[in-house]
């Protein structure tokens, strides 16, 4: 899996060198600006998005959850469309700000509705997500119809990495340093998704580590969202795949998540850009169509193979 | 560790009602009672998972409430009913999740030789590098006792550990308290629905009902007609196994 990631990451280069070598300096200064951050953009939106899933999973104890079915990306879109409304002058920085709170408080939300309510059923948490999400999206429709912003929203909306050019990306570089701190916490979220008791039977301050890991999923994904705009499925399908094969121990799956997150994100984007060459499509078109296959198949394959599990945790009950 | 006067209400309900005892120290303490008789409770509260209303525990001369979460954590361990983790762990990683108290995230090689010594006490070798989702219900129970085991601490509390488990499971696990008291020095406090097995393999019973204790004492002294009687409403007849009172209901 690593081999792949790199080889792909080498073949994207390579698209670049072979114009570098019959360009001249013009060619070198496409490939600083455009290429490379787009290259970093796709890397940092691959890692953190299927990031933010893993932990949202984790912690709510349901595989189905994500940024996408927790209502985290309707909140950002929303919080980006409350300063745009209200702050219409200032800059990234406002916008982001909107988005990160609206992302942690809608995040936040949901999971604290979904436990009150002590939903059992898997399949229904993120159903209630979705509409929660698809509530806000309504809002934020509404709001922006209202407004006159829907066009500039609207990239917001369909994610896509044909806007990134060196100096409005940098901040998607915030990903990094908060999947490190997923990485140092590990363990703690792990215990955090064997339930309350569990925790506090080993010393860890339940609520605390709870509030923290769906904090830094937001954030990861609300600044994705200000970049790039909305990518969905990755943080659903990413970490569910890996985990069919290397487990839940977040410690030892986070860099295969990254990774193979990276690696989805980079393939759905040179489908996108060659499909239809040399006009491309965005970005979040291909992952959608990509990913709700797959997340068709993933369910396909639960409810068939997965009645033993169900069974053997009524009897565990 | 010392109750006094513990309260619990849920709602207009007092399911705990004014219970005091003293946990005796390296000795297998079993507490027995009908449906809804606050044992359950009352351990919930003994190991903090719940909240009290009223009255004071101590442990080690200290309020529990005034212990750091950590730190108690190193001295005693809880094993609830209900553990269905959905989790794909290894058995292995589970057990290392008993020495989180001790060294956060980072395993010394004490923590590691801790965690062997756990799996090999529970006899679960074979089975621990594979994934706890893929056991059966004995061996996943074994999985969570030999996490509890590599938590090392001196107070071993399992809320119904047999509920479940076949006779042969059960019978087995009610050994391992009985060994985790006898050749580990801990002293372990377990709820048990089954009355023979707390008769069998404990040293001290408490038995609830209606939220009060009805009685506490040594083995004998609680299982005898009259007092079960008086806990269970059902006539029972006591035979003696293996110097043990047997009790048979029907």
């Amino acid at each position: 899996m690593c081999l792949s990631a790199f080889s792909l990451f080498l073949g994207a280069i390579e698209l670049d060198i072979a114009k570098l070598i019959a360009g001249d300096w013009e060619q070198v200064r496409i490939l600083v600006i455009s290429r490379i951050p787009r290259l970093l953009a796709i890397l940092c939106t691959g890692v953190g998005m299927s990031v933010a899933g893993l932990i949202m999973q984790k912690l709510c104890m349901n595989k189905f959850v994500s940024p996408t079915t927790g209502a985290t990306i309707q909140s950002a879109q929303f919080g980006i469309a409350l300063s745009m409304i209200f702050f219409p002058t200032m800059g990234l920085g406002v916008r982001t700000f909107f988005a990160f709170a609206l992302a942690v408080i809608g995040t936040l939300l949901f999971v604290f509705f979904v436990q009150k309510i002590k939903v059992k059923d898997t399949v229904l948490v993120p159903l209630i997500g979705i509409m929660f999400g698809n509530i806000i999206g309504g809002v934020t429709n509404f709001l922006s119809f209202q407004w006159e912003i829907n066009q500039q929203l609207s990239t917001y909306f369909s994610g896509s990495f044909a806007l990134i050019i060196k100096g409005n990306y940098e901040l998607v570089y915030l990903v990094l340093p908060l999947v490190i701190l997923v990485f140092i916490y590990a363990n703690h979220f792990n215990i955090v998704g064997m339930g309350q008791d569990f925790s506090k039977n080993l010393g860890v301050n339940y609520s605390l580590i709870l509030i923290m890991g769906l904090s830094i999923a937001a954030v990861i994904t609300a600044s994705v969202i200000v970049v790039v705009g909305q990518i969905s499925y990755i943080g659903l399908i990413v970490p569910n795949i890996v985990s069919m094969f290397k487990g839940d121990k977040i410690r030892g799956t986070l860099v295969d998540t990254g990774l193979f997150g990276a690696l989805f994100v980079l393939v759905c984007d040179m489908i996108a850009r060659t499909i239809i060459a040399p006009y491309e499509i965005p970005i979040e078109l291909v992952a959608g169509i990509i990913g709700s296959i797959i997340f068709i198949i993933m369910l396909y394959y639960k409810l068939t193979h997965g009645k033993r599990g169900k069974k053997g945790v009524k009897a565990g009950e | 560790m010392n109750v006094k006067d513990l309260i619990k209400s849920y709602g207009r309900k007092k399911v705990v009602n004014e219970v005091s005892f003293e946990v005796p120290k390296g000795k297998v303490l079993s507490l027995i009672g009908p449906n809804g008789a606050g044992k359950s409770t009352v351990m919930g509260m003994i190991s903090r998972l719940i909240a009290k209303d009223s009255g004071a525990i101590h442990f080690e001369d200290k309020d529990l409430t005034k212990w750091k979460s950590r730190e108690l954590a190193k001295k005693l361990a809880i094993l609830t009913q209900h553990n269905n983790i959905q989790m794909k762990l290894m058995v292995r990683e589970l057990v290392a999740f008993g020495r989180f108290p001790y060294s956060g995230s980072r395993l010394t090689p004490e923590d590691n030789a801790m965690v062997d010594k756990a799996i090999e006490y529970m006899e679960l070798e074979e089975y621990q590098d594979r994934y706890i989702d893929e056991l059966s219900g004995g061996q996943r129970q074994r999985a969570y006792i030999a996490m509890v085991i590599a938590q090392d601490t001196e107070y071993v509390l399992l809320d119904e550990p047999t509920n479940n488990l076949d006779i042969y499971h059960a019978s087995n696990l009610m050994r391992i308290a009985r060994r985790l008291c006898d050749e580990l020095g801990k002293t372990v406090i377990l709820v048990l629905h089954e009355i023979n097995y707390a008769a069998f393999y404990s040293d001290y019973i408490c038995a609830f009902k209606d939220g009060y204790i009805a009685k506490f004492g040594k083995v004998d002294e609680v299982i005898n007609k009259d007092c079960l009687k008086d806990i269970y409403n059902v006539d029972f007849e006591i035979i003696r196994v293996k110097d043990k009172p047997l009790s048979v209901y029907y």
